[in-house]
């Protein structure tokens, strides 16, 4: 092409780079307590025993934060049989749902401030916490806001009642909106709950009781004991809990289902994945690229149902992967609060050491590893967008979730191929499928064993669709009028 | 003159220079990139940049009806010092106008830098029979325009025309010389995304300098998801080819911070290579008034009102 030669003088000289300035979302938003109890009965129980909740992205000290005790989880438990027992079962559907949507209207009111909270406790991005987990956590209290009052509807003849209490033990991946996806599902269908989140993101549960206080609902309704994992196993246990909904890694929830045998606890999982993401050569190639991305960087990784192998159809494997490598070139990674942050910290040390010993290895085993050029801060944890290609199936990588920004790549040749090999995991959450044929997308949902199949996107969530797994990814479903079932018993 | 089906059937280009397959695109998820990309916080040091290059990379428009020398005068002593209180903001870098009008805008520039493009082949509808668009394009060239701003032919386009299409811009292409071609999709009536696609591709096969979104004169023009469609066309390109091919964005484009939206979709997608005004043009008239406002704020703290920004 021909040049534009602008005369030197004329104009003044242009400046070469454009570096991003930081834009930091205001910290000042949300007060953060120095101490924290237990949220029981509608009071704030004073924790005997307490722990440092910090920021991931900084190592930063936030709050001093309970570590519930049997004694803690039984008060909760008491407080839950007791609402449920006198009232809120017994409350007309009509009127759950009014607290129900003031819980929604209050979150969407003051989503700004959870945002910032999840952010700084959690350590992921802004833009997520304020774009995907508010709006998705207040849109699930809408939904079953809206199922509250017709139930007998979405169960004719079947006669629908609430099963009791619910012990609700949550991880630190979405913390608010797992908190929705269980407590909004529970309290439609007329149940009082008792919820654990992860101890390495307790804060915005405890923000959530101040939700709870402004909408008015009943005390006991909702209860929320903290504490690592004894608390978790101690409301487990309780005798007087007439449900398990657990969220959280595969190994956990086998001990839970072991645990609640022969209890008569009804019991919903929803654990691990290894999702497939299966891109065909006749797919629209930069949009699955984004998919791509989306489904591994999207929250660092640590999502249940990330795209974690990439099945990459042979005949377009060279131009994909080049494309992949330079869209991880701009992905930003750095502090969450950061309005242009992609991605953020690493949610805990553990969790880091275990991202790194994985890579490590798919190092050894004879993977290829790529990263992008990125200078990482120094405090706190974080792990670079990774990329492994030359995988096997065989590799641990391919194999085992790393809940981590790691990407696998493996190739296939046929549909058959790409079924075979996506269903080759015990796991079964959520696939992918790319391609622009729509009787191709068909034929791959109706062999693909996972609960979510998604078509040209990844990630995608929507509280009137069930979510839940096959296999070793659990039981149940979260979401739509099938996420009501859990929380329901049917006299028939 | 279109020879050789190097790509799927209806579809004729010519074997070199090789081109990326047209693929496919995805509207759902085009639209949701290029929503995210524009929900970039640019803030201080960075916004000034943005803003300052968007003045560098504008084509100064008016293409009206009752365009005079006067007015183009005016127009273009606007595009050499578009705040003449603040010697730091630069020039634009053209200003665009009818051909009837190039010989004005010629005077005023002589000497500046500021280049003079004419849009023809029967702007803006293309409807004209090609020896009359090709005769439009030399007599833009002989009254002195530096760059020429082509429709290209969607009548032909969509009815699967592909071979006038490309023939015509190939003809164009000739009769500029060294003149800078720049391509007009109008992609407001290409009605999907694949064919956006499609387009941009024949207009590069075709030897378009740039490919540009838009007349002006339709809506929808300038959304982000059609420009990130046509960047993702000249970044394949690119990288099959090695050729630079010029992005220009025009239409409905009247404020600052959709200046701004354009310039980090460009820079996220193609890179800062293409943050200059050999690869990038943004074409607007009132935009420049609202980034010298911004960029007065952003001096002075306040935001002054709108007489102290020359209308011309």
């Amino acid at each position: 092409m021909s040049e534009l030669d602008r005369p030197p003088g004329a104009t003044p000289a242009a400046p070469r780079d454009w570096t991003y300035a930081p834009a930091p979302e205001s910290r000042d938003v949300v007060r953060i307590a120095e101490r924290y109890g237990h949220f029981v009965g509608g009071q704030w129980l004073e924790a005997a025993e307490t722990y440092e909740t910090i920021s991931p992205s900084s190592e930063e000290p936030l709050a001093l934060v309970g570590q519930g005790t049997e004694q803690d989880v039984d008060a909760a438990v008491g407080a839950a049989r007791s609402a449920f027992a006198n009232g809120w079962s017994a409350l007309p559907g009509s009127e759950r749902a009014k607290y129900l949507f003031r819980i929604a209207r209050i979150l969407q009111e003051r989503s700004r401030e959870l945002a910032v909270l999840e952010s700084l406790n959690g350590g992921k991005p802004i833009k997520e916490s304020r774009d995907v987990d508010l709006p998705l956590a207040a849109a699930h209290f809408f939904y079953y806001a809206g199922w509250a009052d017709k139930l007998e509807y979405a169960f004719a003849n079947r006669r629908p009642r609430p099963v009791g209490v619910a012990g609700q033990i949550i991880p630190w991946n979405f913390p608010l909106l797992m908190l929705a996806w269980k407590i909004a599902p529970a309290l439609a269908a007329g149940n009082t709950v008792v919820l654990k989140p992860s101890h390495t993101t307790p804060l915005t549960a405890l923000l959530f009781c101040d939700v709870l206080r402004q909408a008015e609902l009943p005390p006991g309704v909702v209860n929320i004991v903290t504490g690592y994992g004894s608390t978790g196993a101690a409301l487990v246990k309780h005798k007087d809990v007439d449900k398990i909904a657990f969220t959280g890694s595969t190994e956990v929830g086998k001990w839970i289902q072991s645990e609640v045998a022969g209890s008569g606890k009804r019991l919903t999982l929803e654990l691990g994945g290894k999702a497939a993401n299966i891109v065909f050569d006749d797919c629209a190639l930069d949009q699955a690229v984004e998919g791509i991305v989306n489904g591994i960087y999207f929250n660092q990784g640590e999502v249940c149902c990330a795209g974690s192998r990439l099945f990459v159809q042979e005949s377009i494997y060279e131009p994909l992967i080049a494309k992949l490598k330079r869209r991880l070139a701009t992905l930003r990674v750095g502090d969450p609060l950061d309005k242009n942050t992609d991605v953020g910290a690493i949610n805990s040390r553990e969790q880091l050491e275990k991202i790194a010993s994985l890579v490590q290895s798919g190092v050894d085993e004879g993977a290829e590893i790529y990263q992008p050029p990125c200078r990482l801060p120094e405090k706190g944890f974080w792990f670079a967008p990774t990329v492994f290609t030359n995988v096997a199936q065989s590799y641990r990588i391919a194999q085992e979730e790393i809940f981590g920004p790691v990407l696998s790549v493996l190739t296939f040749r046929t549909p058959e191929e790409a079924v075979e090999k996506a269903n080759n995991t015990p796991y079964g959450l959520s696939a992918g499928v790319w391609t622009e044929k729509g009787s191709r997308i068909l034929w791959m949902a109706q062999r693909l064993r996972a609960g979510v199949v998604w078509a040209n996107t990844f990630n995608r969530f929507d509280p009137t669709s069930p979510f839940g797994g096959y296999k070793e990814s659990g039981f149940g479903r979260e979401g739509g009028r099938h996420g009501l079932e859990g929380y329901l018993r049917f006299d028939e | 003159m279109a020879q050789a089906p190097a790509l799927p059937t209806g579809f004729e280009l010519p074997l070199e220079p090789r081109l990326p397959r047209i693929g496919a695109v995805d509207a759902v998820a085009l639209e949701e990139r290029a929503a995210s990309l524009a929900k970039r916080s640019i803030k201080k040091d960075a916004k000034v940049f943005a803003l300052e290059l968007a003045i560098r990379t504008t084509d100064l428009t008016t293409l009206e009806g009752a365009d005079t020398p006067g007015k183009v005068a005016a127009l273009s002593s606007k595009a050499i010092r578009p705040d003449p209180s603040d010697p730091g903001i630069p020039s634009c870098a053209a200003i665009c106008v009818y051909p009837n009008l190039v010989p004005a805008a010629r005077e005023r520039l002589r000497g500046t830098g500021v280049k003079v493009a004419a849009v023809a082949t029967a702007f803006p509808s293309g409807q004209y029979p090609t020896a009359i668009k090709v005769a439009d394009v030399r007599s833009a060239v002989e009254l002195g325009a530096d760059e020429i701003d082509m429709v290209i032919d969607r009548g032909a386009f969509l009815s699967g025309r592909y071979a006038k299409v490309y023939d015509e811009i190939v003809q164009v292409k000739e009769a500029c010389g060294d003149v800078h071609l720049k391509v007009i999709l109008e992609t407001g009536e290409l009605g999907t995304y694949d064919n956006v696609r499609r387009a941009t591709l024949l207009a590069i096969a075709g030897g378009a300098d740039f490919v540009k979104t838009s007349t002006g004169k339709i809506n929808p023009a300038a959304t982000l998801p059609v420009a990130l469609c046509m960047l993702e066309a000249v970044r394949d390109v690119h990288e099959e080819t090695g050729r630079r091919i010029g992005f220009k964005v025009a239409g409905g484009i009247r404020q600052a911070k959709q200046a701004v939206q354009h310039l980090v979709l460009v820079h996220e997608t193609l890179g800062p290579d293409w943050l200059t005004p050999d690869l990038y043009r943004l074409g607007a008239s009132s935009l420049l008034n609202d980034i010298l406002m911004q960029l007065r704020k952003g001096k002075t703290g306040v935001y002054q009102s709108p007489d102290y920004f020359t209308l011309d």
